[in-house]
């Protein structure tokens, strides 16, 4: 299957192992990858901040040069969730990456080995608005060596919230130092989750407070060769 | 109003305050969860609570006076405020009518919104709030940061101390029960001797011309039945259309507010009755501001509120900050929603940002307010109405770097750049203001050495 990639802004400029491991996977699965040149970014900061004539403008854009493919995947459920709203024209043909995986490619052991022991965030976007429901959970418990530990209060916000983090950082701090003080009580090495965005709020305060655990994307743990 | 994020500051600097609203909000929140399970057609009720709200909208002035109409020919005295001042007025008339100087009030926010209290203070007339938690607010002179329950900001040390410094001797204990009784023996006095109460209304029942208050503790049910007077002020977007309809709120409000599958008292009354309870009815319909929500078809779905208070107990931000950050009676998700609307954007603009758009709140609405999208229609709104300058210029620049893939390549180059003197081995640990706000508690990922776009560009 011919998939195009829609890297996200955050992905190509600060996360591009998250692109790189996303193409890895699909490759391995026989997929063609393609990544069209002239994507950015999907609007979201702009739609969500409150500049909606911008995030209409880049939106639009994303529907221009996505609107030829008949599937295209991110690794990103929040940039997923705010194009399926203002480019309802994509239906059908968008997907988060655990999402064309499990649920269009029915496929969830996809070769991979990590042996670590790895909590699973389940971003607010995932849970609540792409819905991907259980399928990275699907794809964590068909890797090789990885030992799956649950997350105390899973499903409470990071505190990343976009531009929130910025705006309101001291709630945004209080909020990720609870998620981290649970990811600690879970005995994991490795916290994962399907937006790189959460990632960098859990990971940037994962690293502040000297803790071992590192941050990955899902499709960073799929890559991992068996 | 104090900016949000400086209010919030000052709240989670109190640890006190922080404990005694994770262990409330925690509690609240799992009762919710088990009583909310137990309904095999939840969502159904949710939809059918939506619908009927807005109905109730869409036909508003038609239910209006479908209500005076009904409540009238009860017997009741049906009053149109448009404002809390026209409110206010009215109550202090009716008050100094009856020349009394003391008034009991049954828990009601909408009173708190027109502060109703402090008019009635001001014309000499006293308002004992009888509501367990407001009692404590009350004597305390400090005020409600939950809809629900307003004191969840304290716990029963403090309580102890306040009720030995005012209604109770000094060897008052921290029992609940104890505290209970002593609100109990100041309380029951009152009850006996006012001649007059003031309430709100849950529900107002347009076809029957009935109110409806729901309560835990009996003290609505003392207020409502055994002064001669009683007066009860209604926003207007508390009517719903016939009585059957109690049947969809009587069963999402108890369940989503206090996680029971019923509330305690339900009190409903039409008009008066002779020879049984109060005399004198008199109901006043206020505005306030909603009329100007109704006029915005994106935002109108904030009047469903029916007040359970559960988006409060599973926002991550208020259950950290707590209600008074929110600067109004109506805190929490709801509260950034409504308050903006009701008293103006220009003079809220910072409640609308106070979410990380998680979507709890919506998750648990009873009337499936879709609160995160109310947010994005003010914050769009607030950055119309001027916006930060700053913000204005950084968003329209970043804007134009994302108009082309070669020009956001051109500019991951040039940060990569300007990044150099701040990052230490793969990370930046402080970065200039407004991004400082990010490294002052967490690290932040440089910008990678070869974007992705570069590395695709090699691997063709």
């Amino acid at each position: 299957m011919r998939v195009a990639l829609f890297i996200t802004c955050i992905g190509d400029a600060v996360r591009p192992e998250v692109g790189r491991s996303t193409t890895a996977v699909l490759e391995r699965l026989g997929h063609e990858v393609v990544f069209p040149a002239e994507q950015t970014c999907c609007g979201q900061m702009h739609f969500n901040s409150g500049h909606r004539a911008e995030g209409e403008r880049l939106a639009r854009r994303f529907g221009e040069i996505f609107g030829e493919f008949e599937v295209i995947v991110s690794p990103s459920s929040s940039c997923v969730g705010t194009m399926r709203e203002h480019q309802p024209a994509l239906e059908g043909r968008l997907y988060e990456l655990s999402e064309l995986l499990v649920n269009r490619l029915a496929v969830t052991d996809v070769g991979a080995a990590f042996p670590h022991r790895v909590a699973y965030h389940p971003t607010c976007h995932s849970l609540r608005v792409t819905r991907v429901g259980d399928a990275p959970l699907r794809l964590l418990e068909a890797v090789d060596g990885l030992e799956l530990v649950d997350l105390p209060a899973a499903t409470e916000c990071c505190g990343f919230g976009g531009t929130f983090a910025l705006k309101n950082a001291d709630t945004s701090t209080a909020m990720v130092i609870d998620k981290c003080a649970a990811i600690a009580a879970s005995g994991a090495s490795v916290v994962t989750a399907v937006d790189s965005s959460c990632l960098l709020q859990i990971g940037g305060r994962l690293s502040r407070e000297g803790s071992p655990v590192r941050a990955l994307h899902l499709a960073e743990i799929l890559a991992g060769e068996r | 109003m104090k900016p949000f994020p400086q209010a919030a500051r000052e709240a989670l600097a109190d640890p006190i305050l922080r404990a005694n609203l994770r262990a409330a909000t925690d509690t609240i929140r799992a009762k919710r969860a088990g009583a909310v399970a137990e309904v095999e057609d939840w969502e159904e009720l949710r939809e059918a609570g939506r619908a009927i709200k807005a109905d109730v909208l869409a036909n508003l002035e038609r239910y209006l006076l479908a209500f005076e109409a009904a409540a009238t020919t009860a017997g009741a005295t049906v009053h149109w405020a448009s404002d809390a001042n026209e409110a206010n007025d009215i109550v202090v008339g009716i008050a100094r009518s009856h020349a009394v100087e003391e008034v009991v009030k049954v828990k009601s926010l909408t009173t708190d919104e027109i502060e109703l209290t402090a008019a009635l203070e001001a014309a000499g007339v006293s308002a004992v709030e009888t509501d367990f938690a407001e009692l404590i607010l009350q004597l305390d002179g400090d005020w409600s940061s939950h809809i629900l329950v307003p004191a969840i900001h304290r716990n029963r040390t403090e309580i102890r101390d306040l009720f030995r410094r005012t209604i109770a001797d000094g060897t008052l204990g921290d029992e609940p029960a104890e505290l209970a009784e002593a609100s109990r023996r100041f309380l029951r006095e009152r009850f006996l001797r006012a001649r007059m109460a003031v309430s709100g209304a849950n529900f107002a029942v347009a076809e029957t011309g009935t109110i409806c208050v729901v309560e835990s503790e009996g003290n609505g049910r003392m207020c409502t039945t055994l002064p001669p007077v009683l007066v009860s002020v209604v926003g207007i977007e508390k009517l719903i259309p016939t009585f059957a309809d109690l049947e969809v709120y009587l069963q999402l409000l108890p369940r989503s507010s206090t996680g029971e599958r019923m509330n305690p008292y339900t009190s409903l009354w039409t008009g008066v009755t002779p020879g049984d309870g109060p005399q004198e009815l008199h109901v006043v319909l206020l505005d306030n501001g909603r009329t100007r929500v109704l006029a915005d078809p994106a935002g109108r779905e904030a009047l469903h509120c029916i007040r359970c208070s559960a988006c409060l107990n599973v926002c991550p931000v208020y259950s950290r900050t707590g209600g008074h950050a929110y600067g109004s009676v109506y805190p929490g998700p709801i509260g950034a929603i409504l308050t903006p609307q009701l008293i103006g954007i220009e003079n809220a603009a910072t409640l609308p940002f106070a979410s990380s758009l998680c979507g709890a709140c919506y998750e648990v609405c009873p009337v499936k307010i879709d609160i995160p999208k109310v947010l994005l229609h003010l914050r769009a709104k607030a950055v119309e109405a001027g916006g930060k300058p700053g913000e204005r210029a950084a968003m329209a620049a970043l804007a134009w770097v994302f108009g082309g893939g070669g020009r956001f390549l051109a500019a991951s180059r040039a940060g990569r750049i300007l990044q150099r003197p701040l990052s230490r081995r793969g990370l930046i640990r402080r970065l200039p203001p407004p991004l400082s706000a990010w490294t002052q508690s967490r690290d932040m990922r440089p910008l990678a050495r070869r974007s992705f776009r570069e590395w695709w560009g090699r691997r063709r």
